[in-house]
């Protein structure tokens, strides 16, 4: 029998657990089910190696901050270990750049280039509020419908509102690629390089592909106190992160359940009534959430049979293309990178230097291969959270791309050759890397989706892209967060407003349930 | 002989195959005129299509249907997944039985229309209009289940008209008479099986027959050697249009335009706008359209296609329709003299609300006079 009070919620991620807290909070009866021995999905932190943790979401820059607030993250244990980030931009000659938020350092730097960074900061922030704008919002479908027409028209207001020359700039650039709009503004190969970095981290493209503008200004359409995309590092990880949501969901009332994975969505008829798991066990539920991505959610856990055959067509064409691997080191003793202070390591590290070399990068995972010299994002959080490793030892968390989820020659074969070129990358940049490494995790695409249940691998749950936003995420009509059927909701990154750890997708499919 | 060889790489420079009936069909048409159907050459009329539909109503008219789409569906799954494809409870449809169906797109708009086969347990043929293999193959995510198109591996003839049971019968089909509407059966046909359905397109007592292509020429002869002193006809498309009509049945890009067709999607019907709500089964869970068609059922629809009977006896073709008042009401998608009836008739596509209750409506681009 279905329990009509009762939601279940397939994925303890941080979208599930955002989702959970809101829902239960309105007095709902909530159970979340997470197949992982963890709550977090990709933000959890583990242990990699004895005595050493890190994250695989590892910088916070997208959280809602109303979010932040309701669920009272501080008081459920949140604390900040680090904000404000600067933005090094590595040169294997040690002369490497500072990027911070209005302003960039370095040796060989034109003046035109600092002013045109300022210039750059100004208009790319403004433009990216007008995306940040809708991220508490459902979105509208095309329709006539009030609700839909009010979503629409607030969009064109906020458009509008950019005035004549900065609205007109904004239409011009919102589709095209980064590497265009850097080669307007910039000079410097290595700014540029650095820059496009913004915009590729989790996506399938490189500086020349379409879309790219786009996503550099989804990066920065957070609504966090500070600059646009100003990085954070919260204390014990981004697990730190999903452990207040989930101290705020049980507060509120939502039963969490950990090692519990879902086999199936159960259907009485034409309508949701629960889940089983893999032990066989049944949870009665006349509304299910996913917060699994949505290929998962229909393809495996309801059945493509479920649902007709344009929507489980929509679904299964979602492009879903992980690049990004994740590379953990447990560190002996901090590394020496060229030309870096101690205190400068602690800051966002980004090897990209030109953006010739990453559209190169990029060229390999197009033909199945990774990257010949990668890309890389790289912390050492815990030179400013001690807690992540033994005493004096620490952490090195990078994200190196690109490594396609297809690799041709297959990842059994080619992680260790991958591993290598890591390595040997980082060698180029801290030559004493190698004999300060005591234990190594890398995660290729395919280890995040076996791991943590993500198909393709993919940052976003499906490639985030003009194409899939918006209306249009996950596929056209089922933006709402709802399934087209009855009681089977979505509310993970493959839902608008796509991923990294904001929460809002938790957030707005929350409400679409309690608005029902 | 299969009429299209893929082994040889050259088939595609053909776009139209002569049908395993073609030298026969020769050897009747006198008019010497072919067209084109789907993939293979067709006959309008072999000598006269108002005889050939004479003898269709009257005695035996023979067309040969090879060039309708056929699929099969076989594999663990087939009976979910055509049922998930199709508007109608496809569990319904025993074996050794047939059953007409229409199948639509996710806003409810028929894609095509067809019949299922239920050739036994669990295998099914689909023969449509139009070719279906892409949409049947998107359906295919999620099932266990084969489709194949054998088209081309399979030549069929129509066998239509009062006489037609009994020529069968002298062709040596023992039992023919027992077979019911919508039913099938097999026979041995000099050494290779042949399948009879009680089915077509007229209205009428009639029969289809499928065979491999190899054996084509040999069932035509014994057709038309027992048929000979029964009126058999060689019939063509021009008095099967006219033979449908009068059955009411309605045609793909004729009635209506295949969804998948469609560059404006208001172009396109639902099942309910065109008369086949009886199709419809929601007491079966998902099949695509579903929730559209639940909408279009509370709400109502946008058009009724409607039976006319004309005043006037010249065929009412590419006709508006108007309401007593001029106001637009619809177009005329198919329309006759029907020699049967001694009426002029017509189907047409009008705009809710009418062809609910309006008994007299006006045509424009018809002349009311008498010829
Ligand atoms: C390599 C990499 C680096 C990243 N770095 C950053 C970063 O630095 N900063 C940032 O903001 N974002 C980053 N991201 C993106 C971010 O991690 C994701 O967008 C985010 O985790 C999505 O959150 P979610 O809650 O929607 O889904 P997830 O975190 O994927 O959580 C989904 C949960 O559902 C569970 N689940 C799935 N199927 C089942 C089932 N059948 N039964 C039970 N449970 C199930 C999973 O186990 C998982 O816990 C990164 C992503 C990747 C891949």
């Amino acid at each position: 029998m279905t329990d009509s009070r009762n939601i279940v919620i397939i994925g303890g991620g941080h979208n599930g657990l955002v989702c959970a807290a809101y829902l239960a909070k309105a007095g709902r009866k909530v159970t979340v089910v997470e197949a992982a021995a963890q709550v977090g999905g990709a933000a959890a932190t583990r242990e990699f190696a004895p005595g050493y943790r890190a994250s695989v979401a590892h910088l916070l820059y997208l959280l809602d901050q109303e979010i932040n607030k309701d669920l009272a993250l501080e008081s459920n244990g949140l604390s900040i270990a680090a904000s404000g980030l600067d933005t090094v931009a590595l040169a294997a000659d040690g002369n490497h750049l500072t990027i911070g938020a209005d302003s960039v350092e370095g040796a060989g730097l034109s003046s035109e280039d600092k002013a045109a960074y300022k210039e750059y900061r100004r208009f790319m922030s403004k433009f990216a509020a007008v995306i940040g704008g809708l991220h508490n919002q459902v979105p509208p479908r095309i329709t006539y419908e009030r609700n839909d027409l009010i979503t629409l028209g607030k969009l064109a207001l906020k458009v509008r509102l950019l005035g004549r020359d900065d609205m007109r700039e904004f239409l011009r650039i919102a589709g095209i690629n980064i590497h265009d709009i850097l080669k307007e503004n910039f000079d410097n190969p290595l700014l540029k390089g650095a820059l496009s970095m913004d915009a590729l981290l989790g996506t399938f493209s490189g500086p020349r592909s379409n879309n790219s503008v786009f996503t550099a200004l989804h990066r920065m359409s957070g609504n966090n106190a500070g600059a646009a995309g100003a990085v954070s590092i919260p204390a014990g990880g981004m697990g730190a992160v999903t452990d207040a949501l989930a101290a705020a969901a049980t507060r509120a009332g939502a039963e969490i359940r950990t090692g519990s994975p879902v086999k199936q969505i159960l259907m009485d008829g034409m309508q949701v009534s629960g889940v089983e798991l893999t032990n066989g066990e049944q949870i009665a539920a006349a509304t299910v959430v996913s917060n699994a991505d949505p290929r998962t959610t229909i393809m495996d856990l309801l059945g493509a049979r479920n649902v007709e055959a344009g929507f489980a067509r929509k679904i299964n064409n979602i492009r879903a293309k992980g690049n990004a691997a994740k590379l953990h080191l447990a560190l002996d003793d901090l590394p020496g990178f060229k030309g870096l202070s101690q205190e400068q390591l602690g800051q966002r590290l980004v090897i990209a230097p030109s953006v010739e070399y990453v559209e190169l990068a990029f060229n390999h995972c197009k033909y199945g291969e990774y990257s010949a010299h990668p890309v890389a994002e790289i912390t050492i959080p815990s030179v400013h959270d001690s807690s992540l490793a033994p005493d004096g030892k620490h952490v090195l968390s990078a994200i190196v791309q690109y490594a396609p989820h297809e690799l041709g020659a297959g990842w059994s074969e080619g992680k260790d050759a991958f591993m290598k070129v890591v390595f040997d990358l980082l060698s180029a940049y801290a030559p004493d890397i190698r004999e300060k490494t005591v234990a190594s995790e890398l995660l290729t695409p395919q280890d995040l989706e076996s791991e943590f249940r993500l198909t393709g691998g993919h940052w976003h749950h499906g490639e985030l892209a003009l194409d899939q936003f918006l209306m249009l995420r996950p596929v056209p009509k089922s933006a709402q967060y709802r399934a087209p059927v009855d009681g089977l909701y979505f509310c993970g990154a493959g839902c608008h407003p796509g991923g990294g750890i904001m929460g809002s997708a938790g957030r707005n499919a929350a409400n679409v349930i309690l608005a029902k | 002989m299969r009429t299209v060889n893929f082994s040889q790489h050259d088939h595609y420079r053909n776009a139209v195959f002569p049908s395993p009936f073609h030298a026969r069909q020769k050897e009747h048409n006198q008019l010497r005129e072919w067209s084109r159907w789907s993939d293979y050459l067709s006959v309008p009329a072999y000598w006269c299509a108002d005889m050939e539909y004479f003898a269709g109503r009257n005695a035996c008219g023979v067309f040969d249907i090879t060039p309708m789409v056929k699929h099969l569906v076989t594999g663990p799954d087939a009976l979910p997944y055509l049922n998930r494809l199709m508007t109608r409870d496809v569990s319904k449809i025993k074996p050794g039985r047939v059953g007409y169906s229409v199948w639509c797109n996710e806003q409810g708009r028929v894609i095509d229309d067809g019949t299922i086969f239920h050739l036994e347990e669990g295998v099914y043929r689909i023969c449509s209009q139009e070719h279906q293999i892409d949409w049947f193959m998107t359906n295919t995510l999620g099932f266990d289940v084969n489709i194949v198109e054998d088209t081309h591996d399979v030549a069929a003839l129509a066998v239509q008209g009062p006489t037609s049971c009994a020529i069968l019968k002298d062709m040596g089909l023992q039992g023919i008479e027992d077979l019911t509407p919508f039913g099938l059966t097999y026979f041995d046909f000099e050494g290779t099986q042949l399948m009879v359905s009680r089915t077509g397109y007229t209205g009428d007592l009639g029969y289809e027959l499928w065979i491999g292509p190899d054996h084509a020429e040999r069932l035509w002869d014994r057709l038309f050697d027992a048929g000979k002193h029964r009126g058999i006809k060689a019939m063509g498309s021009d008095a099967l249009e006219l033979l449908r009509i009068e059955a009411g049945f309605i045609l793909a890009g004729v009635d209506f335009l295949p969804a998948m067709e469609a560059v404006r999607p208001s172009h396109t019907r639902s099942p309910f706008e065109l008369g086949l709500g009886w199709l419809v089964h929601f007491d079966k869970g998902v099949f695509n359209g579903r929730r559209a068609l639940q909408e279009e059922k509370e709400k109502g629809s946008r058009f009724h296609l409607v039976k006319l009977d004309i005043d006037g006896n010249k065929p009412a073709n590419q006709s508006f329709v108007f309401t007593k008042d001029e106001k637009f009401a619809g177009t005329v998608t198919s329309a006759m003299w029907s020699p049967s009836a001694k009426a002029s008739i017509a189907l047409a596509s009008l705009e809710a609300p009418h062809g609910k209750s309006d008994s007299r409506l006006e045509l424009q681009g018809h002349s009311p006079l008498q010829q």
